[in-house]
């Protein structure tokens, strides 16, 4: 055996194969552009005809920079119907629901994520199981529970189906669930109780999962419609969906004012996605919804 | 610092028993090791104590107390984690203040005494460091840190180097035996590693399958096993086991092994193998008694000549491994002169001061 002299070594040229993963990752890149693009076009498409003279927005061709910018456009809609309201009528509504779920569905999560007890599967199933009935399935004994209570026209018969969310359970389950014992068992030993636990060690490793679990809770309330729909009757507490939907019925409000309406609704959940951004993203890889 | 007293423990999941009723007593201020194989019940008997899982049966006694039914907090242990078990949003320092805070103590309490266990375990400068930016070795000293600044009546450790190479394992050894020299509070730690245990331990206890096999110094668990068992798993490369049978010829004892080979039983132990004369047994000797034949001592040595299979060379020594009948068997050669080579005809010689014979029907050593 003989040490080789590296001075006889000659490297192989270079092949096609090292350019590989450069390609990969520009057609990727080409990929996300066009599809961003393509969740993109509506919002733009929303927002300049905003700004439009209102016969301009069924015109065939689309003047996507406006000739004429009608900023007025937007203190108009806002005087055609008590918008205000509605807005603290769905962020009052929107951020209980999003308090409420944040709190029990990490109480649940944690109780199934790291306590056996008998019956733990059996009930998680259950809590899934919730999710494949869609709101108008439970929509009709939903509003009875609710009339029996005697909420209906109250804040409380908004919020109340709205509290929990099985999708929210899960989230938070599959979290914790990948959060080693040890730590659990080592804070245990240093003295904490349950709560001091969930609150000062499990929770601030589940921050990601807990953002995405309050921006879409959050965005859920905000969009609801069906539900407010049957349980309020009364202008007052009309939530900013249903006043959407109401200023577009009403015979004579241009149609541009109602984009404006509809940006100003995508206001809260862009600057609560803005706020929990970061993370949102590391939620989202997470949970494997990205 | 106190004793701690484990009486009859048993350990149940459901229909499957994992402590079977296992008695130890663990005096204050030793360093105890449980070792064995994975899943023989060491580190259940260690959570047992610890009052992570609850007792079946029996009793733990932690400096004379009943622990039965008292929660982990209140037992006044504190345990290191074969993970470590640094919360990760902590800094080194909130790490090792959390069971402090808890324990209501005073802020500038929590400070000179975290202070005063890091400067002890050289991580002082790392107090503001989150456990990421730590490299295997400074995660354990900040986890034995921890473990350090409750002061508790004791420690438990649960395998916690085996997260780290081979280097720094040796590094960290030390390390805990220094620490333990210094602080003398009762320490129980589990490891796999029959070096580990010997080298850190005064006293070691072997299980297996859910039962000690035996307790003693590792110099007696070394030199005077009671059971295959104990024999087979302390000391690498394990003991040699070979078939026998006990000859008598006139005065003497003489050991038959399977391949014909006869080896004279020492005067030293003529006494107490003489009622075994005519039944099989197994004949054990570690590899460090088989060596190569040599001029001076040959009233203990018998030797013989065999053929290697394999030659590991380990620097000043090599591992020899050849056959006898069907069995390999294992010796250390000095390789001073010249290391020997695999299929190289060589004479050996065992050391028989040093035999041991075990019962093939109980696996006691007899």
């Amino acid at each position: 055996m003989a040490v080789i002299d590296e001075t006889d070594w000659t490297p192989p040229p270079p092949s096609l194969r090292r350019y590989l993963p450069t390609l990969r990752r520009l057609i990727g890149l080409l990929l996300l552009i066009v599809l961003t693009a393509m969740f993109l076009l509506p919002i733009v498409w929303m927002l300049m005809m905003s700004f439009q003279a209102g016969e301009k927005m069924f015109q065939l061709r689309t003047e996507w920079i406006p000739t004429v910018w009608h900023f007025e456009n937007y203190p108009n809609a806002l005087s055609r119907a008590p918008f205000a309201q509605y807005f603290l009528n769905s962020g009052i509504v929107s951020v209980v629901v999003m308090i409420t779920n944040v709190v029990f569905c990490t109480l649940a999560g944690y109780g199934l994520a790291k306590f056996r007890f008998p019956g733990s599967s059996v009930l998680l199933l259950l809590i899934l199981s919730t999710m494949m009935l869609p709101l108008e399935v439970t929509l009709v004994p939903t509003f009875l529970v609710v009339h029996k209570f005697d909420w209906i026209n109250t804040y409380q018969g908004i919020v109340a189906p709205l509290l929990i969310d099985a999708f929210g359970i899960f989230l938070m389950r599959q979290s914790m669930i990948s959060i080693p014992k040890d730590f659990i068992e080592a804070a245990r030993i240093d003295g904490a109780g349950e709560l001091r636990i969930l609150l000062q060690i499990i929770l601030p490793q589940c921050l990601p999962a807990l953002s995405v679990l309050a921006i879409f809770s959050f965005r859920d309330s905000w969009d609801q419609f069906l539900w407010p729909l049957t349980v309020v009757s009364v202008d007052e507490l009309r939530t900013f969906p249903l006043g959407l939907v109401q200023f577009g019925e009403d015979y004579g409000n241009p149609p541009t004012e109602q984009m404006v309406i509809a940006v100003l609704a995508t206001i809260p959940v862009f600057l609560l996605f803005a706020i929990l951004q970061r993370s949102v993203n590391k939620g989202f890889g997470l949970s494997g919804l990205k | 610092m106190a004793d701690v007293l484990l009486r009859n423990v048993v350990k149940r999941y459901g229909a499957y028993q994992a402590v079977h009723g296992i008695n130890l007593e663990i005096p204050d201020t030793k360093f105890v090791a449980l070792v064995g194989p994975s899943g023989c019940g060491k580190t259940t008997t260690l959570r047992m104590i610890a009052g992570l899982e609850d007792v079946s049966a029996g009793e733990i006694r932690i400096g004379g107390r009943v622990v039965n039914d008292v929660a982990p907090k209140n037992r006044d242990i504190a345990m290191v984690f074969q993970s470590y078990a640094l919360y990760p949003h902590m800094t080194v320092f909130q790490n090792m203040s959390f069971g402090l805070r808890m324990r209501g103590m005073s802020k500038a309490d929590i400070r000179k005494s975290v202070e005063d266990a890091a400067r002890v375990l050289d991580i002082y400068d790392l107090l503001g460091r989150r456990p990421k930016e730590l490299s295997g070795g400074q995660k354990q000293r900040a986890a034995m840190g921890r473990a350090m600044v409750r002061n508790p009546k004791v420690f438990l450790f649960d395998e916690p180097l085996s997260n780290l190479d081979a280097k720094l394992r040796v590094q960290m050894r030390t390390e805990i035996k220094r620490v333990h020299q210094q602080v003398k509070t009762t320490t129980i730690y589990v490891t796999h590693d029959q070096i580990e245990a010997m080298t850190l331990a005064d006293y070691v206890v072997v299980m297996n399958r859910g039962r000690i096999e035996q307790v003693g110094t590792p110099h007696e668990l070394y030199h005077a096993p009671k059971t295959r068992f104990v024999a087979g798993f302390m000391g690498s490369p394990a003991m040699n086991f070979i078939s026998c049978t006990i000859e008598r010829n006139a005065s003497a004892l003489s050991i038959r092994l399977i391949d014909g080979a006869v080896f004279p039983v020492p005067e030293s132990r003529l006494q107490r193998y003489e009622p075994l004369a005519g039944k099989s047994l197994i004949f054990g000797l570690r590899p460090e008694h088989i060596t190569e034949a040599r001029s001076s001592d040959r009233e203990n040595y018998s030797e013989f000549d065999t053929m290697l299979d394999v030659v590991e060379p380990m620097g000043t020594e090599a591992m020899v491994f050849f056959r006898l009948g069907d069995t390999v068997v294992s010796g250390r050669v000095d390789t001073g002169v010249s290391v020997p080579e695999a299929g190289a005809k060589i004479r050996l010689a065992a050391n028989m001061t040093h035999m041991h014979l075990i019962d093939p029907e109980t696996d006691q050593v007899l």
